[in-house]
This record gives C-alpha cells, sequence and structure tokens, in this order.
C-alpha cells in the first residue's frame, strides 16, 4: 500500500542522501523543489528564459555549497533564498532602461490633505473572484506592471514572506527604504486592480 | 490627522508597527472619515489579492518545470563534481 502513495520523503533524509553523493537524491533534489523555485524567478526576472537561467544557476550554485549548509534553516529556505538572491542579480545586470515613474499610479490629494478620489468600495466578491484563475492571472499581470524597484519590493516582502530587514539587505538599500517602496507599490497595485475589482462582471 | 498623513501610516499600522498614541489620533481620523477606511479595505484586499494570485497550489498555472532544464542541470552537476 505504502508503494501506492508515496510520502514525501523528509528534508533530513535527503539532505543525507545528498551529502553521501547518492546521484539520484539530486534528481530528487531537483524534481521536488524546481517547480515552486521557477515560479519563484519567473515573478522577478518577468521572462521565462532568464527565469530557467536563474534555476540552473541556482542549483548549480547549491550542488557546489551543499557541504556549507548546515541545516540551521530549512533546505527548501536555503534553496529559496539562492534563487531570490539569483534572480534579483539577474534583475540588475538585465536592466537598461531608466524605470518609469511610480507617480502617475499614487493616490493624488486636494491641498487641504484630502484624497482627490472619492473611494467606493470594491465589489463584494472580489475576494470570491480570487478563487478563479482568470482572477488570479489577472493579478498577476498587474504586479508585473510595477516599476522594477517596487515589483521587488512587493514581491519579497508579501508575496516571499521575507521580513524588512533580509529584503533591505538583498536589495542592498535601507529597511526605511524598503517600507517605503513597499507601501507605493501596494498603493500602486490597488491602482491598478480597482479598475478590476470596481467593476460588477467579475 | 489628514488622510495623506493618514495614507502614510496605513502600512505601519496594518503591519501593527504604529505607535500607540499615533494609533489613537489614526483610529479617530477613520471613524469620522468614511473615504480612508474604504481605501484601507481596498488597500488590505490589494495585499490579500498578490498574496492568493502567487500562493503555491493554487489550482491554476500548475509550475512545471521543464524535463529538458531538469536533465540541463543533472549533466551540469557532473562536471562540477
Amino acid at each position: 500500500m505504502a508503494l501506492d502513495t508515496p510520502v514525501e520523503e523528509s528534508e533530513t533524509d535527503l539532505l543525507s542522501r545528498l551529502r553521501t553523493g547518492e546521484e539520484a537524491a539530486f534528481e530528487d533534489l531537483v524534481r521536488r523543489y524546481s517547480p515552486r523555485l521557477l515560479a519563484v524567478a519567473r515573478r522577478i526576472v518577468g521572462t521565462e528564459e532568464d527565469a530557467r537561467d536563474v534555476i540552473q544557476d541556482a542549483f548549480l550554485s547549491a550542488f557546489r555549497n551543499l557541504s556549507r549548509f548546515h541545516g540551521d534553516a530549512k533546505l527548501s529556505t536555503w534553496l529559496h533564498r539562492i534563487v531570490v538572491n539569483g534572480a534579483l542579480m539577474k534583475l540588475r545586470t538585465r536592466r537598461r532602461k531608466p524605470e518609469e515613474s511610480i507617480e502617475p499610479l499614487l493616490p493624488a490629494f486636494l491641498s487641504d490633505g484630502h484624497y482627490a478620489e472619492k473611494f467606493s468600495s470594491w465589489n463584494e466578491r472580489a475576494d470570491l473572484s480570487l478563487s478563479r484563475s482568470e482572477t488570479r492571472e489577472m493579478v498577476r499581470r498587474r504586479i508585473d506592471e510595477l516599476p522594477d524597484s517596487f515589483r521587488t519590493v512587493l514581491l519579497l516582502r508579501d508575496i516571499e514572506g521575507m521580513d524588512t530587514e533580509e529584503t533591505a539587505r538583498l536589495l542592498d538599500t535601507t529597511p526605511n527604504a524598503v517600507k517605503i517602496r513597499l507601501h507605493r507599490a501596494r498603493q500602486a497595485l490597488r491602482t491598478l486592480l480597482a479598475p478590476h475589482f470596481s467593476r460588477g462582471e467579475l | 490627522m489628514t488622510c495623506r498623513e493618514c495614507d502614510e501610516f496605513l502600512s505601519d499600522y496594518l503591519a501593527g508597527e504604529l505607535p500607540a498614541e499615533v494609533v489613537t489620533t489614526f483610529e479617530t481620523h477613520l471613524s469620522r472619515c468614511r473615504n480612508c477606511v474604504t481605501y484601507m479595505e481596498q488597500y488590505r484586499e490589494t495585499i490579500l489579492a498578490g498574496q492568493r494570485a502567487c500562493e503555491a497550489g493554487a489550482a491554476d498555472a500548475p509550475p512545471e518545470m521543464p524535463e529538458e532544464l531538469i536533465r540541463a542541470i543533472l549533466a551540469a552537476r557532473k562536471t562540477i563534481q
């Protein structure tokens, strides 16, 4: 029966097989973690080709440094960090044109400090509509539209679950700059999502 | 507190990182300003929407790892022995 329902091997067991250099263990590692990691890389670098480069480099780097992994973090967390770091580096080397301003996507204020716009509540089914794959795809596309330096902060903080300090370290900036950019990124994403969630036809 | 100031505190407020004395002023403003409440709701929904859209195991776009990429990685590994 156990053969019919494969139970996922524990990280510790996989790690010890890796350490003995067992060929199949490397393949198991790649098969087990790469799909999720590829999705992470795609979100950050934006193109399939670059994402694949990032994944390949990340695994090779992991194989090379396996002896330095002491198991104080989870294996999946360690790999995730390597991929995020690699993806950010790829983005840095690729960035050529100056980034578009986020300003037009931020809320406008009147001189007395009130919002210039009167907001009306989003469709109550906005949350429900997120159970639909079309809506999730739409949201991912809107995230892709954010300028790189804001999109990366939003991805690292809100999606990849990293804290402010770690995000600042990875992006070579200050925690305060991360906080400001995260807020701007969320504001901009809200502006981009508003037309979709305000309409009745979700 | 104006809406503009309120807006700047939003992220810290939702993260529970706003100093207690500011929370009081912030919440007083919210209790009188429907527009800020609506904006805050949408801001929060935006965060959730991003998370829902990207969460692993979402039924859509099952992350697929191309077989040739797996092969390429395993082949390259043998060169770094």
